[in-house]
C-alpha cells in the first residue's frame, strides 16, 4: 500500500493520535520506545476480555477449545511473519528482554565451558550484553566486543577480524537494527561467519521487526527474539523464534503449569511437553498473544516494504531540511542509516543543548522524542557525547510531524529550555 | 518574592552557564558522593567538608542538563558557612517547594527559581541531585558526630 497516499485513512486507525500533549495536536516520534496501537489491536484485546475469556489448554469446554485455537493461529501468524519453517519455532515470551535472557541462561547452561566466548558490539543495546555477561560469570565466560567503523556500523570484515582475535567465540549476538544510530546488521552475511566458525548466532530484533520484511531462514540466524510493541501490539508479549533443532535440544528456565506432561516426586520423573510448550510455563498473556497476531495481520495489510520506504522518505526530508536551515544547529550522528531512526543534538550558538533539556522543549511543543542514551550505555564513548535526543519516525507520521520538528529545533535555545518552568 | 521569570530564567542561565564552585577539591577533609542518574545521563559528583556542625564548603564536577547543573550550582553556595540545622531548614523547604508544597521562601534565597520545577514532575530528579547527595553527606556526618551537631546547632 502507498501509505503517503493512504496516510489520513492510516491515522484513522490510531485512536491516540486524536489526544493532544502540552495543548498540541500529538506529534509521537519514539515509536522506536514502543509503537501506538491500532484500532484493531485494542479490539481483540477487548474481543479476549469480553469474549474468549477462558484460559489456554486447560479447558474441555467450548469457550477453552476456542481460545486455544485462536492461540495456534496466533503462533501460525507470526510464523509466516518472519517466515520460520514451522510453528514449533515460535516462543511466546514477556518480549525481547525475557527472550534473551532465556536464551543467554539456556545456552551458557546447555552448551557452553570454562574458556569459551561471546562476541558483541559496543553499540548493542544491553539486553544484548548484560544477560550473556551476568550468564556467564560463573563459567567465566567473557563477552567480548568487535570494532565498529566510523560510521558506527557492524561489518562482516570485523566480525571475521573479531573471530581471529577471539577464536573460542561460540555465540554471537547482534541487533539486526541498532536502536541508537538505526543501521542494519549484515545479518545473513555474519550467519555464515559464524556458522563456518561453529559458533550460533543470536539476533535482537526488536528494532527491525516492525520496519522492514523478516526472513529468519533466508537470514540463516539461529535464534530471533522480538518484543510485540514495538509493532503495534500489546505490551508484555515477545517472541523467542530458535531453528527446530537447535531449540528443542534447550532446557527451560522455568517449570511450573502448562510446560509439562508429567511428573511424580523425584526430580528424574518430569517430562516435559513438547517444544515450544515446554518453554511457555503458566499462563501466557493470551490477550498479548492474539493482540500481536492481529498487529501482524494490520502491518501486512500495509506492507512492510512500504512502511521502511515511506520511514525512509520521512527521514530524507528531515535531512533535506535540516542541511538547508539548521546548519550550524544541528548534529546528526546517522544521515546514513535507510529507516525512521534519526539520532542528533542541538546546539545554541555552539554550545550543546543538553539532551534532556530538548526533549523537554520538544515535549511542550507536543512533540514526543527520546533522550539519553538509549540503554546503549557504551554507545556515548564511540559517539563522544554523553547522550542524543533520537526521534524515531512510523508509518503514522506525517510530513507535518517532520516540518514541526524542524520548526522546534530551529527555534530552540538553551534558554527557551527553561520557558517550561515559567 | 518578586515572581518575574525572566529574572529567574537569567539565575538559572548564569549558574548553568558559569556554575559556581565546579572544580574538585583533593583535600581529604571532604566528602563526596556520585550521583548517577538512572534514568538520564546526568552524571556528578558532589564534595562537601563539613567541620564542626558547620559546613565549610560545598563543591561538584560533572555533566548533567540546565536544572541539574543550575540547582547543584545554587546548593554549593547556599549552603556554603551554615550549621547543620540550618542546612536542613533550607533542604527541607527546597523539597517542599519542589513537591509543590507550601514552603519558606525567605530561606531559599535564589533557590526559588526552581518553584516551577513542581510542574514537570519528570524533571524533579534533575532539580534534586546534587541536594540528594547533600543530604545523604549530612545524615552519615550526624550518624558520626551526634554531640557536635547539637552543640552548633546551641
Amino acid at each position: 500500500m502507498n501509505i503517503k497516499e493512504h496516510i489520513d485513512e492510516i491515522r484513522a486507525d490510531f485512536p491516540i493520535l486524536k489526544r493532544e500533549m502540552s495543548g498540541y495536536p500529538l506529534d509521537y516520534l519514539d515509536s522506536c520506545a514502543t509503537a501506538l496501537k491500532p484500532q484493531c489491536v485494542i479490539d481483540e484485546v477487548v474481543r479476549y476480555y469480553t469474549y474468549l475469556g477462558a484460559n489456554a489448554q486447560r479447558g474441555d469446554y467450548e469457550m477453552a477449545a476456542q481460545v486455544d485455537h485462536a492461540l495456534e493461529e496466533a503462533r501460525k501468524t507470526v510464523m509466516k511473519f518472519i517466515n520460520a519453517s514451522r510453528k514449533e519455532e515460535i516462543v511466546f515470551t514477556s518480549g525481547a528482554t525475557e527472550g534473551l535472557n532465556l536464551l543467554a541462561l539456556m545456552v551458557t547452561n546447555e552448551y557452553l565451558k570454562e574458556g569459551d566466548a561471546i562476541l558483541t558490539a559496543e553499540t548493542e543495546h544491553a539486553s544484548s550484553i548484560l544477560p550473556w555477561q551476568q550468564a556467564g560469570y560463573t563459567k567465566k565466560i567473557p563477552v567480548n566486543f568487535i570494532e565498529v567503523d566510523d560510521q558506527g556500523r557492524i561489518t562482516v570484515d570485523h566480525v571475521k577480524e573479531a573471530f581471529e582475535k577471539f577464536p573460542n567465540t561460540k555465540v554471537v549476538v547482534f541487533a539486526q537494527v541498532s536502536n541508537v544510530l538505526g543501521f542494519n546488521a549484515p545479518i545473513k552475511e555474519i550467519a555464515k561467519v559464524a556458522h563456518d566458525h561453529g559458533a550460533i548466532l543470536v539476533v535482537d530484533g526488536a528494532q527491525s521487526v516492525a520496519h522492514q520484511l523478516i526472513d529468519v531462514q533466508d537470514m540463516d540466524c539461529d535464534f530471533f527474539c522480538f518484543s510485540g510493541h514495538k509493532l503495534c501490539a500489546p505490551t508484555g508479549v515477545g517472541v523467542m523464534y530458535g531453528k527446530y533443532e537447535l531449540l528443542d535440544k534447550l532446557h527451560p528456565v522455568f517449570y511450573g503449569g502448562e510446560s509439562n506432561a508429567r511428573f511424580s516426586r523425584t526430580c528424574e520423573s518430569l517430562v516435559l511437553r513438547r517444544t515450544p510448550f515446554k518453554f511457555e510455563s503458566g499462563t501466557q498473556p493470551i490477550e498479548g498473544i492474539l493482540g500481536l497476531a492481529t498487529a501482524m495481520r494490520y502491518l501486512q495489510k500495509l506492507g512492510l516494504a512500504d512502511i521502511h520506504a515511506y520511514e525512509w522518505e520521512l527521514k530524507k526530508y528531515f535531512l533535506h531540511r535540516a542541511e538547508t536551515e539548521l546548519k550550524d544547529k544541528i548534529k546528526i550522528y546517522n544521515p546514513l542509516s535507510e529507516g525512521g531512526i534519526i539520532t542528533f543534538n542541538v546546539y545554541d550558538k555552539g554550545q550543546l543543548i543538553f539532551p534532556q533539556d530538548m526533549a523537554s522543549f520538544l515535549s511542550s511543543k507536543g512533540i514526543a522524542v527520546r533522550s539519553g542514551q538509549h540503554c546503549a550505555k557504551l554507545m556515548g564513548e564511540i559517539l563522544g557525547v554523553p547522550g542524543t535526543v533520537r526521534a524515531s519516525i512510523y508509518f503514522y507520521n506525517t510530513y507535518e510531524d517532520v516540518d514541526r520538528l524542524v520548526d522546534a529545533i530551529k527555534e530552540a535555545t538553551i534558554e527557551k529550555c527553561l520557558d517550561i518552568f515559567f | 518574592m518578586p515572581i518575574d521569570p525572566s529574572y529567574y530564567r537569567e539565575i538559572i542561565m548564569d549558574n548553568y552557564s558559569y556554575p559556581r564552585h565546579k572544580h574538585l577539591s583533593d583535600d581529604k577533609d571532604y566528602d563526596h558522593r556520585h550521583m548517577a542518574s538512572d534514568s538520564c545521563i546526568d552524571d556528578i559528583t558532589v564534595q562537601a567538608k563539613i567541620k564542626d556542625g558547620k559546613i565549610q564548603d560545598v563543591r561538584f564536577d560533572g555533566q548533567a542538563c540546565t536544572i541539574s547543573t543550575a540547582s547543584t550550582s545554587i546548593l554549593t553556595h547556599l549552603l556554603e558557612g551554615k550549621t547543620i540545622e540550618e542546612a536542613e531548614n533550607i533542604m527541607n523547604n527546597y523539597n517542599k517547594m519542589i513537591h509543590g508544597q507550601p514552603y519558606d521562601a525567605d530561606v531559599l534565597e535564589d533557590a526559588v527559581v526552581f518553584e516551577g520545577v513542581a510542574k514537570q514532575p519528570n524533571r524533579i530528579g534533575c532539580a534534586t541531585i546534587g541536594w540528594r547527595a547533600m543530604e545523604e553527606m549530612i545524615d552519615e556526618y550526624e550518624k558520626a558526630h551526634p554531640s557536635t551537631t547539637k552543640e552548633a546547632a546551641q
